[in-house]
């Protein structure tokens, strides 16, 4: 089946049979490889990628359930090539990452909740990355960098909460016309 | 842990689907995939052809229709969650919502879904009989609605009969000022399935009367059950037992015994659940209503 999806802001089509998962698509027809493959059945949050804007498990959903929606993997989060967002900065600075591999997943889980809200209790922080497990970190860093993107993020002075991501929410059917590159990213 | 190939539909509209379901029995339906697909992925199923029914707007939304709040079975749990009708109108499934899988899954996973699944533990299904919510259910015949506690038959099992679809859920709405909730689970982990969880709903009048109370529990046996605390009705709460009653109405409860629990500790856990549930629910109504005991 042909299968046109909305990927870090840009239409991308791909030929997948109906039992391919949005994560094998990601990662074997796109090449979007930092969408980990961890369980394979929604246990281990390794494959969490943003469905209009919410974390999502990319292994619990197949290639062809996925049009229409506006896809954001991990490398559709840092501005440019070669630059890091504030939550994956901040998990840099406080070794809030070991083996590297339940990070996507996290930073994408943090992510959508700072979008929602900047000042998150540790309680919500928690709440968030509750669908992701880390073996490494014992999560005490991962909730320091969440803690810490919180206040870099607070202390800038881009769009942020509920109005950002209204006006954050894509167009599918201008992209579909033009298929251009939206907000900067690639 | 890749699925068995199928066939992929997505019908265009209710009637479309029960179509498709009628004349397939091997189909089967998809919404928000968050228990079939690791299903799948097992092979544990292993059906023909999926229906997607998650776009069909007629199986979406949330609305109050007379003394009921109608949930379409195809909104998403977070919807649920974060709906200010169903906080204000529903507020035992508003405090259920948190303990069901964790934000990710619940951005995706459906109400209807929830239900049909009919898994014993599962706290959706158990809010629908603990408040005696009704199932729509719709076929290529027409639509029919079934009380919660005769649709759960047993361990995932429904009354859902092949090319049947659950379309919606009613809740019934309590219209009496001062209603409180209380929820409690034991898991092995923050999200997983409940071992035992409890569901509690009273009323009060303005001295603290107990107008109306309900309690059900899930996990313990192979649906959600609902258990009788009529003795409490028409009692000052203060004035007689709450653990006594649930003791009481718990102790000859047919419980499942599996490597997580026995079937003795599950019944053990009802009862202090069901008690705690119920305090919590009096609390929390006598705090809406200002009375203090």
């Amino acid at each position: 089946m042909k299968v046109t999806l909305s990927i870090n802001g840009r239409l991308r089509e791909a030929d997948v049979e109906p039992r391919k998962t949005l994560l094998d698509t990601l990662r074997e027809d796109f090449l979007l490889v930092g969408s980990h493959a961890g369980c394979e059945h929604g246990v281990c949050g390794a494959c969490t990628v943003l469905i209009d804007g919410e974390p999502s498990r990319a292994c619990l959903m197949f290639a062809v359930q996925a049009d229409g929606y506006e896809i954001t993997t991990i490398e559709g989060l840092a501005l440019a090539p070669g630059e890091l967002s504030v939550v994956q900065d901040a998990f840099c600075e406080t070794h809030g990452l070991q083996c590297g591999y339940c990070t996507p997943g996290m930073i994408l889980a943090a992510h959508a909740l700072l979008m929602r809200n900047d000042t998150p209790s540790r309680d919500d922080i928690v709440e968030a990355i509750s669908g992701n497990i880390c073996r490494c970190t014992g999560y005490g860093q991962i909730v320091e960098a969440v803690e810490y993107a919180a206040d870099r993020l607070r202390k800038t002075n881009a769009p942020r909460g509920p109005r950002a991501m209204q006006t954050d929410q894509p167009d599918v059917g201008r992209l579909a016309k033009t298929d251009a590159p939206r907000g900067g990213r690639s | 842990m890749k699925p068995a190939p199928f066939d992929y539909v997505r019908p265009d509209s209710l009637a479309e689907a029960c179509e498709v379901l009628a004349g397939d029995e091997d189909a089967r339906i998809i919404a928000g995939g968050q228990t079939l697909i690791p299903m799948l992925a097992m092979r544990l199923a292993r059906p023909s052809r999926l229906v997607d029914v998650l776009r069909l707007m007629e199986l979406r939304g949330i609305s109050l229709d007379g003394d009921a709040i109608v949930i379409g079975a195809v909104t998403r749990q977070v919807e649920v969650e974060r709906s200010e009708i169903v906080q204000r109108w529903l507020p035992l499934l508003a405090r259920a919502l948190p303990w069901v899988g964790h934000p990710p899954t619940r951005n995706r996973g459906t109400v209807g879904g929830s239900i049909a699944n009919a898994d014993p533990s599962a706290e959706i299904p158990l809010v629908a009989v603990t408040l005696g919510a009704e199932i729509e259910i719709a076929n290529a015949s027409g639509r029919t609605g079934m009380p919660a506690d005769e649709f759960f038959i047993g361990p995932m099992l429904s009354s859902v009969m092949p090319g049947d679809c659950v379309a919606a859920v009613r809740f019934p709405v309590w219209s009496h000022p001062h209603v409180g909730t209380g929820f409690h689970e034991v898991s092995a982990r923050q999200s997983d399935f409940a071992f035992v969880a409890a569901a509690a709903q009273v009323a009060i009048d303005e001295r603290g009367r107990c107008l109306d109370a309900t309690l059900g529990l899930g996990g313990v046996g192979d649906r959600a059950l609902r258990i009788d605390v009529t003795p409490l009705i028409g009692e000052q709460a203060g004035h007689v037992s709450i653990s006594d009653i649930v003791r009481a109405a718990t102790e000859d409860l047919e419980a499942s015994s599996d490597l997580h629990a026995t079937a003795d500790y599950r019944r053990r856990v009802a009862s202090v659940l069901g008690t705690r549930a119920l305090e919590d629910a009096f609390a929390d109504a006598r705090s809406r209503s200002g009375c203090i005991q």
